[in-house]
């Protein structure tokens, strides 16, 4: 039960409690990656957790994604439970062949035998101007994966709680944090823990249209609803929280109530995770619909450096009001 | 630089007759197995991609001497070998290799995926180097609880050019891992010749160069492999860090079922038949006098007689139901 007491925090703060916390109740716990020790992480996270923890369980590896990503997978089937991280999504391409071959595959091929509990934590998104090999949005290309879970933290209290249910998951769960989270302030319920990690949420009720998004999104997804209202359209908010695998039942039902979808993704267009909601509205929701499902997506280019084209580049509240009200019509 | 590692136990390791009967054993089996799967992909009764070992079954034979129970194994896709010296029951791998139900990976693996974790058998890795990292995770996990394992890794000489080989050479040494490295360099990867792909063909050599313990061995020689990965083996038992043996052998047959062949001499291939590893053990044991011919021949006929049980059983098996198509895909107890 919550005493009612809230903390101020932020995103990166509520992660860094998560693994704590995980290291704390579990031995079998231990993080690994690049930077994450007498660093503190790339992007803080693991900031302190050396000197809490010591080199073994805060370990920092070198530059070698797939030896370590691997290297996790093969510690997790002998027993442990690695959170492993890495920089950037983008990096994360060099341990594809270990994250699709190996942690995805090995229970399958193995006629049920090996299991992989492990969690691979990853940055994900655009937004710093870090140009085309840091900045992009590949998440939906993991959803892709039958035999792995694909999470995607937006809010501090899912920052806080998803960690360690997917570290209780018997198979690879990966989880992305979008980089321009990490500094979001905010409150947290003081004993905030674990949250449920198969479902989407309704951040905003509405009855004119459903609003569908995930992680980096969300935020700009809720401005542009606040807009609308002023415009007369009572937009819902769906945060899907889960990408893989998705919560068709939460999206659906909303669909059922507003009869209008747009979906908002910082991926690309074509062959994306908006795709792929796309087509389960029209597979599951066709007769509901009032108008064509639509999408507001990353314009299809490698991330450029300068901020007015990464922010044209980009998913934005403007882009989100225009799609809305021409779904509702 | 290579180095080589002393130890006391394994310099006195002395095998008798009936420790060499047991090693002849074993690389029949492997050789007779094989043998039996290329005549079964003849006659279309398995299929998918067949690797066969022939040549090369002194190294599994020797090296698993040197394991206990409780070590790891982390292996390639040419690894009938492997999983029959480590006691995988001849009849789940044979029913394996038919796709049946009562196969070692219920015959959604076949003969690249061979699993069998109540061995400490871990496949059956069948993208090239692969496998390595696995194990650098086995010996992680063991390291960081104190437990006195060995993860014994294979792979082939194709795996010194991916990437994820020469990561894995510099974690286990810089982190100081279990895993004793078993690199079967027969000479080709597929059908690329070493040289043709490596610009320093000692592949022990390289492997010296991350710091750890590497030496070259007569892959064709069971004894010779025998008693040098009981040398790395216990050194590596001993906290002694990696090692690395480089185990030169060579493949007899095909890469796979569809290989016509074109990259290598017949010459070639003769030459190394000569230095067949059984040829040359029953040679051995016949100078000594310590195999008659009745005797080989009963053991061949036990053999023989094991492998088409195997065959019988495999037929008879039932086959997974395609009711159960996505199984397996995520654990019971998730969604």
């Amino acid at each position: 039960m919550s005493t009612g007491d809230q903390i101020k925090t932020t995103y990166r703060e509520a992660m860094r409690a998560a693994i704590r916390e995980a290291m704390q109740r579990d031995d079998r716990v231990f993080l690994m990656g690049e930077d994450v020790g007498r660093y503190g992480g790339c992007f803080g996270v693991s900031l302190g957790l050396l000197e809490e923890f010591g080199p073994e369980r805060i370990r920092d590896t070198p530059l070698s994604e797939s030896a370590f990503v691997g290297a996790g997978i093969g510690a997790a089937m002998a027993g442990m439970r690695p959170i492993v991280e890495i920089m950037t999504v983008n990096f994360s391409l060099l341990a594809l062949d270990q994250i699709m071959n190996n942690a995805a595959t090995l229970l399958h091929m193995s006629g049920g035998q090996c299991n992989v509990p492990l969690v691979i934590r990853m940055t994900t998104g655009a937004g710093r101007q870090v140009a085309a090999q840091h900045s992009h949005s590949l998440e939906g290309w993991y959803t892709h994966i039958p035999g792995i879970k694909v999470l995607a933290p937006a809010t501090i209290e899912d920052a806080r709680g998803m960690l360690w249910p997917a570290l209780q998951d018997p198979d690879p769960v990966l989880i992305f944090e979008h980089g321009s989270l990490y500094n979001m302030h905010g409150t947290l319920a003081a004993d905030a823990g674990a949250v449920d990690i198969r479902s989407a949420k309704i951040r905003r009720e509405g009855g004119d249209v459903s609003l569908i998004t995930y992680g980096g999104t969300l935020g700009k997804t809720l401005t542009a609803a606040e807009q609308l209202e002023a415009k007369g359209i009572d937009a819902e908010v769906i945060d899907l929280r889960s990408l893989r695998p998705l919560d068709d039942a939460t999206i659906m039902a909303s669909v059922a109530r507003t009869h209008r979808a747009v979906i908002v993704d910082e991926g690309w267009r074509t062959g994306s995770l908006s795709a792929e909601v796309s087509a389960r509205i029209t597979e599951q929701a066709f007769y509901e619909l009032d108008a064509p499902v639509a999408r507001v997506c990353t314009a299809e280019v490698p991330m450029p450096y300068p901020r007015h084209l990464e922010e044209a580049a980009l998913p934005q509240p403007d882009g989100i009001i225009a799609a809305a009200r021409e779904a509702v019509g | 630089m290579s180095r080589a590692s002393g130890d006391a136990r394994s310099e006195a390791w002395q095998p008798d007759a009936d420790h060499r009967k047991e090693l002849l054993r074993q690389m029949l089996l492997i050789r007779r197995f094989e043998e039996k799967c290329v005549e079964l992909y003849s006659a279309a009764e398995i299929r998918g991609f067949v690797h066969l070992y022939i040549g090369e079954e002194a190294v599994a034979v020797g090296v698993n001497q040197a394991l206990t129970a409780d070590d790891n194994i982390v292996s390639t896709y040419r690894e009938h070998g492997h999983a029959l010296v480590r006691g995988v029951p001849l009849d789940s791998l044979m029913a394996e290799m038919y796709g049946k139900t009562t196969g070692c990976s219920r015959g959604r693996g076949g003969s690249m995926h061979l699993f069998d974790v109540s061995r400490r058998f871990y496949g059956g890795n069948a993208i090239v180097g692969g496998g390595l990292p696995l194990a650098i995770g086995f010996a992680l996990a063991d390291r960081m609880r104190g437990e006195e394992r060995v993860t014994a890794c294979f792979f082939g000489d194709g795996a010194v050019a991916e990437g994820e080989f020469h990561e894995c050479m510099n974690l286990a040494a810089l982190w100081d891992l279990p895993v004793l490295f078993c690199c079967e360099n027969n000479l080709y990867a597929m059908g690329t010749a070493l040289e043709r792909e490596q610009v320093q063909t000692d592949l022990a050599l390289r492997a010296g160069t991350y710091e750890m313990p590497a030496w070259p061995v007569d892959g064709m020689d069971v004894m010779a492999v025998e008693r040098a990965a009981r040398r790395a083996a216990e050194a590596v038992r001993a906290g002694g860090g990696p090692h690395f043996l480089e185990l030169r052998t060579y493949r007899f047959r095909a890469h796979s079922m569809y290989d016509p062949e074109l990259y290598r001499d017949k010459a070639e291939v003769e030459q190394w038949r000569h230095r067949d590893p059984i040829d040359r053990l029953v040679g051995r044991m016949r100078d000594a006098g310590e195999l008659s011919d009745d005797e080989l021949a009963a053991m061949e006929d036990k053999l023989v007689g094991e492998i088409e049980a195997s065959i019988t059983a495999a037929r008879a098996a039932p086959a997974e139901p395609v009711e159960d198509l996505t199984r397996y895909v995520y654990s019971p107890e998730a969604s």
